[in-house]
């Protein structure tokens, strides 16, 4: 069924394609998928998921070094490393840059790679909207650091709560920054969240039922829905908080009666849907390690499931219990109280499976599933600290203390980020073709909880002693130097953890060049369909679109039961699995336009700042972008057609894609 | 075909969203029939489709929270102008109760009733144009596009008059806080039915250059949809903003 098709290939694995230039303005169609330069038009989901990837551990050493400096400053009493206003400076940018340019599009890598091979697709729905996505995240970062270099980043917190964002209180474009950059990473995660959505609703894999997908399918696809309602509504509040400061709307103008607490309330609408689409791609991630690692099906896959999605509403009626010292009122601190503590059941639910998937497993503990279990327990506590936050009268007393930040610490880091890096130890041999060597893994893992847990850890003592957050010093009679000292010497450890990481990746690369080990497909014995294609995953991800009766189908491959009902061995993966060499398969054409699309958004912020002239280069580019795409076919007709599981009514396809391009490009 | 085999091979309803669900097999029936959705999806709708339902997932929590804020600021308004002392006034409070010519407010309700039934009517002439193009009778699909986009124009162009008319009467947008509530949640619908009508003047122009027929109705679809959902958050506005009690 594969290969009906004889005309002439459009992207070969690993080749050049050889197709007619068709100009097309000034720009031709870009010809090649190899080479540097390709990474610039690809449209390939997996390229852009390893450059998301790329970007986001960029960006983690950034922000990392951000944490170090506060920790510097704030190892001794009286520090005197960072003034005052940098260190607002550093905080904020700190916290912006680990949740938006960190944490989120690491969870973009791992959606953007995963999704379509766990659903068996080719790529996902809309391609170039998905490149689009990319570089508008990656305009918005770097637009957003560039404030470092133009008179100061943004120093009201990540939280930015008004009036201290008003002109009044930051006179400098600090906050501008943070307005508008924070909107066009938000364009591209809103772009991104309805693109993945389509894909995982519309793209499955024959067989294929809601119930069938990997529970990491299921997060991102919740994850995805709480993006596509959580970022409109910090949308209109960076519009608020924009017109506010350029136009000179009153929306935060206290002197005209204008509400304060309208920011929080709008924030923290998104703001806690965020801390869900930071903490799901995680759970997901893990939910996969664990039952590899045990060989052991997930216990309760619907209960899994369930509870994400349960998460998934529940988080939309927790907000205000961020705001309980900010006068919402007693009936109110009474409902969110309420409904903080009953989020913590489905997670409970999360957390007893993963135990109950491990509990009388054949357990590996290979780095991911380290990983995974120090995902568990330091979630565990980050949970356990969050619900004393649903205790008002106790949370009042923690409010804005060094108690909040080891929380948020404990269930970021402590879960989010240690479960991506369970992720990038698990798919590294997927993606790369070689595993990471586990010598460095381990000592990576070990360096990171320890330091995690001296870092963390003590901030708890802090906050209960009093110790208020976002103070640039405090006084030796305090008493807090002791606890801080340990604190600041536990962030040293975590650097050399994260050194740990990039000398791994740096070693295990070199060895795998100097003398190349066959990963084969299934290194780790999984379960799910990304390890029924070969490694590093073919351009064109299926030879064949697999069918799907299990969950977990690709494991009831390997493994079935005998007549005593045990386990035996059915198939080795290297046997069975598709070895990426179909050469016809049709593939979606790399296009400039998404770059030159999403190059036009920092210029328009740059206008908004400083002078509307700069509209007129904005506008020519956003113009030359959006006609350029709307003009493009997105596949190149003049390349062969015939998707693998099509007859001969093949040019009616192209011509509905370039369609879904259209259609895309007016509302992207 | 693709379409009804994948459908038999999902066992489940595909989608837990009841709507989506019931267009289900009436997309499915579209497939065979009438050949517009090419791509077996495993829904049965269609790729382009789903991506603008979600999009009008989304704006609504867009709209939502606008209207939100207007609706706080109305409230806040309406006490800030009244507490304000004489000397005070100077114009700040200009709004939905002072202000305006006859010593009532801003707001010109019958000059807006009308434009808000231009822009209701609009929804039928687009209708009117998906019908005329899934029957291939092009002519009148060019005119009921053509004219849906003239009446979403009359509407912006109502909506600029009224801007100005307020500008003049001495609310301008950083005048007082329901200046700046009021602009923004207007103006923010006022941008969504231009992009609209932009979307309009390209399927025109599309079917014009021989990319849009019969066979693609469901791109007019799409664009229907998103029209649609454009007039139905205006009946919101104009029942929330100039209707309900001041």
């Amino acid at each position: 069924m594969a290969i009906t098709e004889d005309r002439p290939l459009a992207l070969e694995a690993g080749a050049v394609t050889k197709v007619a230039a068709r100009p097309l303005g000034a720009l031709t169609r870009p010809q090649s998928d190899v080479g540097w330069a390709s990474w610039f038009t690809t449209v390939d989901h997996k390229k852009i998921g390893i450059m998301y990837g790329v970007g986001s551990l960029f960006f983690f050493l950034f922000g990392g070094v951000e944490a170090l400096m506060i920790r510097i400053q704030l190892a001794a009493p009286d520090g005197q490393f960072l003034s005052e206003s940098l260190y607002n400076q550093v905080f904020t940018m700190h916290g912006v840059t680990m949740v938006f340019l960190v944490i989120m599009p690491m969870a973009a890598a791992f959606a953007n790679y995963l999704l379509p091979l766990q659903v068996g697709a080719r790529d996902v729905a809309f391609p170039r909207l998905n490149a689009f996505s990319f570089w508008c995240w990656l305009a918005g970062a770097i637009f957003l650091n560039t404030s470092w270099f133009l008179g100061g980043a943004p120093a009201g917190g990540w939280f930015a709560y008004a009036p201290n964002t008003s002109v009044t209180f930051a006179p400098g474009s600090g906050m501008d920054f943070y307005a508008i950059g924070l909107q066009i990473v938000g364009i591209a995660s809103l772009v991104s969240a309805i693109n993945l959505i389509v894909t995982v609703l519309n793209m499955r894999a024959p067989g294929m039922s809601l119930l069938k997908m990997p529970v990491l399918t299921w997060m991102l696809l919740v994850t995805q829905f709480l993006l596509l309602f959580a970022v409109p509504v910090i949308t209109i509040a960076l519009f608020l908080l924009t017109f506010d400061r350029s136009f000179g709307a009153n929306f935060f103008n206290v002197e005209q009666g204008g509400s304060p607490l309208l920011w929080q309330h709008l924030f923290w609408i998104f703001g806690h849907p965020e801390v869900y689409i930071l903490i799901l791609p995680a759970f997901g991630i893990i939910s996969e390690v664990i039952p590899t690692f045990s060989r052991k099906p997930i216990f309760g896959y619907p209960f899994m499931v369930g509870s994400g999605i349960a998460i998934g509403f529940m988080g939309w009626g927790v907000w205000a219990h961020h705001m309980f010292v900010s006068g919402v009122g007693e009936i109110s601190v009474a409902a969110f109280s309420l409904s903080t503590m009953f989020i913590a059941v489905p997670t409970g639910v999360k957390i007893l499976n993963w135990l109950a998937t491990m509990w009388g497993g054949r357990l590996r503990f290979n780095t991911p599933m380290l990983f995974a279990c120090g995902v568990i327990a330091m979630f565990t506590i980050g949970g356990l600290s969050g619900v004393t936050h649903a205790v008002a009268p106790s949370d009042t007393q923690q409010t804005d203390t060094y108690y909040i930040v080891a929380h948020f610490h404990y269930v970021i880091f402590g879960g989010s980020l240690l479960g991506m890096f369970s992720g990038f130890y698990f798919w590294w041999p997927k993606v790369f073709g070689y595993k990471l060597s586990e010598k460095w893994g381990k000592i990576n893992f070990w360096l990171m909880l320890i330091g995690f847990n001296m870092t963390f850890g003590p901030m708890h003592v802090l906050g209960l002693q009093g110790m208020a957050r976002r103070h640039q010093s405090y006084a030796k009679e305090d008493g807090f130097g002791f606890w801080n000292g340990i604190v600041s010497a536990g962030a040293f450890v975590i650097a050399f953890g994260t050194l740990a990481f990039l000398i791994n990746i740096w070693l295990s690369a070199r060895s795998a060049k100097r003398n190349p080990v066959e990963v084969g497909p299934d290194p780790w014995d999984a379960r799910s369909l990304e390890w029924s294609t070969a490694s590093p995953t073919p351009v064109h991800n299926f030879d064949v679109e697999p069918t799907v009766e299990f969950q977990d189908d690709w494991w009831h491959r390997k493994w079935g039961e005998n007549e005593e009902g045990k386990i035996v061995r059915k198939a080795y993966p290297a046997d069975i699995a598709q070895d990426g060499s179909a050469t016809d398969v049709h593939l979606p054409s790399p296009s400039y336009w998404p770059l030159v699309l999403s190059l036009s958004l920092p210029v328009i912020g740059y206008s908004v700042i400083y002078t509307f002239w700069l509209m007129i280069p904005a506008g020519a580019l956003f113009l030359a972008g959006f006609l350029g795409w709307a003009l493009e076919p997105a596949d190149d007709p003049e390349a062969a057609h015939g998707h693998a599981d099509h007859g001969h009514d093949d040019d009616h396809d192209a011509d509905a894609s370039a369609d879904a391009a259209d259609e895309g490009a007016s509302v992207g | 075909m693709q379409t009804l085999r994948l459908m038999l091979l999902t066992k489940e309803p595909p989608l837990a969203d009841s709507k989506l669900s019931e267009a289900t097999p009436a997309e499915a029936t579209e497939t065979v029939t009438e050949h517009t959705v090419e791509h077996g999806t495993t829904t049965g709708i269609s790729n382009n489709k789903l991506l603008m339902w979600a999009f009008l997932g989304s704006e609504c929590l867009l709209f939502g929270a606008l209207i939100s804020t207007y609706l706080l600021y109305k409230e806040r308004f309406n006490d800030f102008a009244a507490n304000l002392a004489p000397f005070e006034q100077d114009g700040r409070n200009i709004g939905p109760r002072f202000g305006g010519e006859d010593g009532e407010g801003v707001f010109d309700i019958p000059f807006t009733s009308i434009s808000s039934f231009i822009l209701l009517g609009s929804s039928l002439t687009m209708v009117l144009a998906l019908s005329a193009i899934r029957r291939s009778e092009y002519r009148s699909f060019r005119i009921w596009t053509l004219t849906t986009a003239a009446l979403g124009s009359v509407f912006i162009a109502g909506q600029i008059y009224e801007f100005t008319e307020f500008v003049e009467k001495g609310l301008g947008y950083s005048t007082n806080i329901f200046g700046s509530a009021f602009f923004t949640l207007t103006g923010f619908h006022g941008v969504h039915v231009s992009i609209g009508i932009v979307m309009l003047l390209a399927t025109y122009i599309m079917h014009k250059q021989g990319r849009l027929n019969s066979d693609k109705a469901e791109t007019v679809e799409i664009v229907g949809l998103y029209w649609h959902f454009v007039d139905v958050v205006w009946i919101l506005i104009f029942t929330i903003v100039y209707l309900f009690p001041q």
